[in-house]
């Protein structure tokens, strides 16, 4: 089974990069298996077996983080894609957080970026970048070369990895994007996450919400100092 | 890499019939217009010319270079790529400062001396539009002629690029025949995608879309280039008239006789 987990902000074009690869996967005789992972609403599972015909499902997330939400149900949903006879799986996250990535070790992890964002996201989003295997910058159509040429630059100084620009809507310079999926390997076990989750035990988890580091116990920091433990 | 021309061979037009035109050529120093009605592909086209399609795109068009499939590195490494495509955005979202902008730009192009490039290419963007640029503010703060004048210098003088591909610049506020002109001094490869009579009369050739698909490569013929200077004639005697109408003066009919009288090559 091969993994692709394709992670990016909201709207950036994740489910339009995975349906224009996935089109060109099955013609090519690839068996394909989609879930989606989303906080409160999705709909693209639908779209993907409505229009492309393949099993795919979508989760919520609800009270959970998305990117926590993965790390619990990935390993059931591989097993539900082998089952389906699929080999390979495109996972879509909901990309929220910008501290976790989704990637596990032996994936395919596909950053969506969009050219229309500013020149500096590449800077902001952390994890999701710079553990990636692959950054798709899309929207390419509505910005000029020049600033192309710069946010790929940006790009590639905050994560040294090849960049695709694509014209997803229409269809435009997908291949490289496919062939990184033929030609990677089997996403073999174990399946461990690929960074580090962020330190995040702390009573707010717990659902406690007064405001105010004074409030809470564990890991807390103030806005003039940084981490440090508070209890017993 | 020395480019001396850019080879287009055709593909599909959006019936999945083949193009009627199956392969034109450009060599260095050639000015080609791309004409044709509004949806007949004269975007697609240059967008297949900017990314090197190689049977990859809806057009299955494929783009050689010196006779061969560009490498990889040309749309890997912008320092590399011998195309800039201008096109018809005539804004920026970047939100860096002008000056910035470009000595980055300058930098990605690896200029060889990034201090004095960003100024000519403002001074380049200058001449193109009626209000300079003021290198402090913010790109999406340009005005659409001032944002258009800059993609062009940008391209030109930063980017350096043996091919510029250029979108409908007429639209833009930009002064067409003082882009042209200047242009002109440079040798290389222009393409423009064009309503505009001026333009594609000063070209070398013109390629007709139609349906999608390459029709035809015209020759500019020698009796049209020499129709062009009574063209632009006439072009400008419209102008001065809108321009009247635009500035609320009344106009005068002794003033068009005059004007049309010195039209070049007409008999007294």
């Amino acid at each position: 089974m091969k993994v692709v987990i394709c992670a990016g902000p909201p709207t950036s074009g994740k489910t339009t990069v995975l349906k224009q690869a996935a089109r060109k996967l099955l013609a090519r005789e690839h068996p394909l298996a989609y879930l989606k992972i989303d906080v409160q609403y999705a709909d693209e599972d639908e779209m993907f077996s409505d229009q492309l015909g393949i099993p795919a499902r979508k989760i919520y997330s609800g009270e959970l983080c998305p990117d926590h939400c993965s790390v619990l149900v990935l390993g059931d949903a591989i097993r539900w894609a082998e089952s389906e006879g699929a080999d390979i799986l495109l996972v879509e996250s909901a990309g929220l957080c910008l501290r976790c990535a989704p990637y596990i070790e032996r994936s395919l992890g596909i950053a969506v970026l969009e050219a229309t964002s500013g020149m500096n996201l590449p800077r902001k989003i952390g994890a999701m970048l710079s553990l990636a295997d692959l950054a798709a910058v899309t929207k390419i159509d509505l910005v000029s070369q020049a600033e192309k040429e710069v946010f790929r630059a940006n790009i590639q100084e905050a994560a040294e990895i090849p960049v695709v620009e694509t014209d997803a809507l229409h269809g435009i310079n997908i291949d490289p994007v496919v062939a990184r999926i033929e030609n990677m390997g089997h996403t073999t076990e174990p399946w461990v996450l690929r960074g580090n989750p962020p330190v995040s035990t702390c009573t707010i988890c717990a659902g406690k919400k007064d405001i105010g580091w004074e409030k809470h116990f564990g890991i807390v920091r103030g806005l003039e100092f940084d981490l440090t433990y508070r209890g017993q | 890499m020395d480019i001396q021309k850019i080879t287009i061979l055709g593909g599909t037009a959006r019936d999945g019939s083949r193009e009627p035109l199956a392969s034109f050529e450009l060599r260095m120093g050639d000015v080609a217009s791309i004409v044709g009605p509004t949806g007949s592909g004269k975007t697609a086209l240059i967008n297949d010319i900017g990314m090197f399609a190689n049977a990859n795109t809806p057009t299955l068009r494929r783009v050689l270079i010196n006779d061969e499939v560009p490498p990889a590195s040309f749309r890997e490494d912008p320092a590399s790529n011998p195309i800039a495509l201008i096109t018809q955005h005539t804004s920026f979202l970047s939100d860096l400062p002008v000056q910035r902008f470009l000595g980055l730009h300058a930098k990605i192009r690896r200029s060889e001396r990034p201090e004095t490039i960003v100024e000519e290419t403002l001074q380049f963007a200058n001449q193109l539009t009626g209000e300079p640029i003021d290198v402090d503010s913010a790109m999406t703060e340009l005005s659409g002629g001032q944002s258009r004048a800059l993609l062009i210098a940008d391209a030109v003088v930063i980017g350096n690029s043996p091919i510029i591909l250029l979108d409908e610049i007429e639209n833009a506020g930009i002064d067409r025949s003082r882009a042209l002109a200047l242009l002109g001094n440079y040798q290389k490869i222009f393409l423009f995608v064009t309503h505009d009579l001026h333009i594609a009369l000063h070209s070398t050739y013109r390629l007709v879309m139609r349906g999608g698909a390459m029709q035809d490569l015209i020759v500019t013929a020698e009796t049209e280039s020499r129709m062009a200077t009574r063209l632009d004639h006439l072009e400008k005697t419209m102008i001065h008239f809108r321009d009247r109408v635009r500035a609320g003066l009344p106009l005068s009919e002794d003033d068009l006789n005059t004007r049309l009288a010195q039209m070049p090559g007409v008999q007294p």
